[in-house]
């Protein structure tokens, strides 16, 4: 996920300091690691030397003075490109399940047994989501981000079921052989 | 509600469950327990034995072999004629496609099973107009099955199935035939309604992301459960 143009996205509604941003982000982005501090002062820094973002002056508001900051005519021009930019269609071949079953099939291990439990913890982890999708008063962020990872998860256990399947199909030729 | 690690009495409770459909077994030994108020998902690949396991579960069909326990009773033990009085006054039943009279408005549709039961027409038409609002399909009372869309008449089936205040409702495939949206609106009218009711829901579906509405899964294969899923 590109941290910088999330940044660029929530500078949009105006200038705002790292501290805001940062729960700015964490409300959007429920399902998302939450931002470190860090990571988002580092990110600042950078759109303003690549002229994306600027300084906006400071604000205390009774506490610790905070750096403004505010998005530029080239960062409103680079959100909306990559907002456009079709997002490549992955082949996710790297996936850690994906691995863990070759390697347990090399390694001559039980990838059916690992593939029932890995399925298992995909689905409390769906039971999760969608009690938090479904919760009454759940706002469009919350529910949105909930869909996308269900249906990633979704897309994993039909995997995992196809290749349990090719698996039990696998050892049932073996054991006629 | 979380039923995990519950140890009360199942509500319903099938064992060791064998059923043929001529030579071919549909069930080879499947054991499912129901608790009351819970929402089981049954899943499992085309031909795994779901729909079959749910009706023997409901009374509808009798296992070859195994038991079936509703409430003390052995189901697959009761005569006809009680088990039959059984269904309509215990079990509330919901399928892929809703199976609602399609002469009759989706008010008369929900009002029907009340009036089966012995309510009077004006008892049966407020509680059908209540239940009907509960599923937010009240607007529309008046129309006819093939007058609704897909999601609307599956929640017709919902306020049918749940009017007469059943201790378990089997849906079977439910959503199977609606878009994700429509899918949604079902499956948390229907889990939000049960649990506010505490009515037990076995659901059989094919749909990791419906399962996932219910409180556990039971997961068949060759007819038979999945044993290392059962007590997930």
């Amino acid at each position: 996920m590109s941290t910088r143009h999330i940044l660029l996205g929530l500078l949009k509604a105006g200038p705002s300091h790292g501290y805001d941003l940062k729960r700015r982000h964490d409300e959007r982005f429920p399902q998302a690691r939450p931002l470190a501090y860090g990571q988002v002062y580092t990110t600042l820094q950078r759109l303003v030397r690549d002229g994306l973002a600027e300084v906006d002056g400071t604000d205390a508001d009774g506490g610790p003075e905070r750096t403004l900051y505010r998005s530029t005519q080239a960062g409103a021009h680079e959100l909306a490109r990559w907002a456009g930019e079709i997002a490549a269609p992955a082949p996710f071949v790297a996936n850690e399940i994906f691995a863990k079953v070759v390697v347990s099939i090399l390694a001559d291990g039980d990838p059916a047994a690992y593939l029932r439990a890995q399925r298992a913890a995909h689905m409390e982890r769906m039971r999760e989501l969608t009690a938090v999708k479904t919760a009454p008063h759940s706002d469009l962020a919350t529910v949105l981000s909930a869909d996308y990872a269900l249906n990633h998860l979704d897309a994993d256990l039909r995997w995992i079921n196809t290749t349990a399947a090719r698996l039990t199909h696998l050892t049932a030729e073996v054991d006629t052989a | 509600m979380s039923n995990k690690g519950d140890t009360s009495a199942p509500l319903l409770a099938g064992r060791d469950l064998v059923k043929a459909h001529g030579r071919t077994r549909a069930l080879c030994g499947a054991s499912v327990d129901l608790r009351a108020g819970e929402i089981l998902a049954v899943t499992g690949t085309s031909g795994s034995g779901k729909s079959t396991l749910l009706h023997c579960l409901a009374g509808i069909v009798r296992p070859d072999q195994g038991s079936v326990a509703y409430d003390g009773q052995r189901l697959d033990r009761l005569p006809e004629k009680r088990l039959s009085e059984l269904r309509r006054s215990d079990f509330g039943v919901v399928f892929q496609f809703g199976q609602l009279i399609p002469e009759l408005t989706a008010f008369d549709n929900v009002a029907l099973p009340l009036m089966l039961a012995g309510a009077s027409r004006t008892e049966a038409r407020s509680r059908a107009g209540e239940w009907l609002e509960r599923f937010g399909v009240l607007g529309q009372q008046e129309l006819r099955p093939g007058e609704m869309s897909g999601g609307q008449a599956q929640r017709v089936s919902l306020a049918r199935a749940l009017v007469t205040g059943p201790k378990v409702v089997f849906a079977d495939e439910p959503t199977g035939a609606l878009d994700s949206l429509a899918s949604e609106q079902v499956m948390t009218a229907l889990t939000h309604t049960a649990r506010e009711s505490g009515t037990a829901v076995l659901l059989i579906t094919h749909d990791a992301q419906v399962a996932a509405y219910a409180d556990r899964e039971v997961r068949l294969s060759d007819g038979a459960t999945v044993a290392a899923e059962v007590t997930a």
